[in-house]
């Protein structure tokens, strides 16, 4: 078990192409840590840095004590879990699992134990004669964590080991995951681009963005407190609604004609600053007509969720959604009155995306 | 509907039948006239089914030789020709795997270049280079020895070019766990490369050595002894069409033991083939 440290690490590519852009951050040991960002952000450069599969360009990565910039893959003492299993083809599951070891030369006695072992953990002892063929997408997955766990190593990495399940096999999938790297207290580096998996996975989640840190936190900090206008909207689904305001200096923002109260707003910004509004749908509360503070909400339609319905309609003439839980609000088009806890206002700076919140 | 579909099989079968008979009926002529004696082959009335003398005909044949044109028992330019086609297969093989291999997964300067250079040979096929090719073997004193058959015949780019593409369609994350699973280059090239490319090697080796054991030009004009005669050499040679009489019970059993071993490779390997089409092993 290891922690590990990132420092400043840069990955420039031939062409002067900046796909990461200096990151530090470090993962206590045991710890799971998620990177997160959309297509491109160059999560999964740094997370093949961290492998050895990518050259590091600048700065240093450390497993443990050991800064590991100049060490080949195989000795860096981690493990991964890779998007398409890559599990080889023309070997039985015991003798993928079995591979890595074998080229270490561990004892042919110990290798067994361990693949018996880790087959167990993960329930395939019955398909340790099959060839992966001949497994369905959630067993190729679990041979691969098998192949992982075998080798006893002290990082984990997983590549976005879950993008190629159906949807139900993958939240499955997802909360073994979780409990297995917690059994075994394995430091762990999970990139992917599902906020879903983000948020229930990580006790450390990174989100990146176009090469940069956008924010570094718990889960639950992440969505309480977005860092930015681009976390706001990537961590939470149906996502922040986004409204253009204004202040006026004294905690009071204003939405074209109405006003809403917000309370974590910086002190110091002058009165008429045009900022950005962000609301999450399921922090507006239903309110009758004439109720202090309540806003006009135009619903133009539903979307019915099962356990929550989606009122898609106009706020102040913006576009804006709001979540319910069904039952609670007449599922009809029209006018509702809503309010809104000034607690949950994030304000952000237009230009830079920055959240405009005190300290 | 099910008329229909009976009518449609039958005519299928008709035509099926009729392409069957065209294909197999000279070679089971050959046969036939591999079992009659001399006679009765010239004559011009051979019958149609196989006659007494097949022991005789493939007895002299392969162990004694043919009395006029060819002195040298069959089986043994058998012998030569089965050595140059394994020759040329499993040289061809060996070189353009590696050779492949190199191109695909090394980053090494000129790399594109040595590609190209590889790619032009397919150009310069052994009949166009024939005369340097010749002077070079003579000078080398490779004249009338298997090396002076096989290896001009082994520099291939078609192998080069079909193990290249098999190999850029091999998933690049395998060679990522496979360096996280401590293999190098040698190590993920046998256990991993390799195997997956077993279907491709076994096409390849069928091609090649059919390539290898149809070689007419280059044996006739580096053999000068009866001894390294390859047997197509010895059909060629035994059709007399001059003063003498030829032999064509002898040159029709000649003919017939010179395709036996491309049919048996193309049996055995025939498995293979089937195995790699039905099991995709990616």
């Amino acid at each position: 078990m290891a922690q590990v440290t990132l420092n400043s690490v840069k990955k420039v590519y031939a062409g002067g192409v900046e796909a990461v852009k200096g990151v530090s951050f470090d993962i206590p040991d045991g710890g799971f840590c998620v990177l997160v960002g959309p297509s491109g952000c160059g999560k999964s450069t740094l997370l093949r840095m961290v492998a050895g599969l990518e050259t590091i360009s600048a700065g240093e990565v450390a497993i443990g004590s050991r800064v590991v910039n100049q060490v080949e893959p195989a000795d860096r003492d981690i493990a991964m879990v890779f998007q398409n299993y890559a599990l080889y083809p023309h070997m039985s599951v015991y003798e993928n699992m079995a591979y890595g070891l074998r080229n270490r030369g561990t004892p042919k006695e110990e290798i067994e134990k361990r693949v018996k072992e880790a087959a167990k953990i993960l329930a395939i002892e019955a398909l340790l004669e099959r060839r992966p063929r001949q497994l369905s997408g959630g067993q190729r997955q679990r041979v691969a964590m098998g192949r992982a766990i075998v080798r006893k190593p002290q990082v984990f990495l997983f590549d976005e080991p879950l993008s190629n399940l159906d949807a139900k096999l993958r939240v499955q999938m997802r909360v073994e995951i979780k409990k297995l790297q917690r059994s075994l207290g394995v430091t762990s580096i999970y990139v992917t681009h599902d906020q879903v998996e983000a948020m229930t996975l990580s006790d450390k989640l990174v989100v990146m963005n176009a090469g940069q840190v956008e924010q570094i936190g718990l889960p639950a900090e992440v969505y309480r407190k977005p860092a930015s206008k681009f976390v706001a909207t990537f961590i939470g689904s149906p996502p922040m609604n986004i409204l253009p305001g204004a202040v006026d200096g004294h905690g009071i923002v204003a939405l074209g004609d109405t006003i809403i109260e917000a309370r974590d707003l910086r002190e110091d910004l002058a009165a008429q600053t045009s900022v950005e509004v962000g609301l999450r749908p399921e922090d507006v509360e239903i309110a009758s007509e004439g109720q202090a503070g309540s806003l006009p909400f135009d619903v133009e339609f539903i979307e019915e969720l099962g356990a929550t319905q989606l009122f898609h309609g106009k706020l102040g003439g913006q576009p804006f959604v709001m979540q319910a839980a069904t039952g609670d609000v007449a599922a009809q088009e029209g006018r509702l009155w809503i309010t809104v806890d000034p607690d949950k206002v994030h304000v952000f700076d237009p230009k830079t995306g920055t959240r405009l919140g005190k300290e | 509907m099910v008329e229909d579909r009976r009518l449609g099989d039958a005519i299928a079968y008709v035509i099926l039948t009729i392409g069957v008979l065209i294909v197999a009926f000279p070679v089971w002529l050959t046969f036939v006239a591999s079992t009659w004696d001399a006679a009765t082959v010239i004559n011009g009335q051979m019958p149609l089914y196989p006659g007494p003398y097949f022991f005789e005909n493939y007895n002299r044949i392969l162990f004694i030789g043919s009395s006029r044109t060819t002195r040298e028992p069959v089986i043994g330019m058998m012998l030569n020709s089965f050595v140059m086609a394994m020759a040329i297969a499993l040289g061809k093989i060996f070189i353009s795997v590696l050779s492949a291999y190199a191109v695909v997964y090394y980053r090494f300067p000129f790399r594109m270049a040595a590609f190209w250079i590889i790619f032009v040979t397919l150009m310069l096929p052994v009949e166009v280079r024939i005369f340097p090719t010749f002077k070079i073997v003579s000078d080398l004193n490779m004249l009338d020895t298997y090396q002076g058959l096989a290896i001009p015949l082994i520099a291939s780019a078609t192998g080069t070019l079909l193990f290249r593409q098999f190999f850029m369609t091999v998933p690049d994350e395998l060679l990522e766990a496979s360096k996280i699973d401590g293999a190098g280059p040698f190590k993920f090239f046998k256990d991993t490369l390799l195997p997956l490319s077993m279907t491709t090697i076994a096409a390849l080796f069928v091609i090649q050595f059919i390539y290898g054991w149809n070689q007419y030009l280059w044996p006739l004009l580096v053999t000068t002894k009866d001894s390294m005669q390859t047997i197509v050499i010895a059909i060629k040679k035994m059709i007399v069409t001059a003063d003498a009489l030829t032999e064509w019970q002898l040159a029709m059993a000649t003919a017939m033991l010179a395709m036996l071993p491309p049919v048996l490779v193309v049996i055995a390997m025939q498995r293979l083939f089937v195995k790699g089409l039905v099991e995709t092993e990616k």
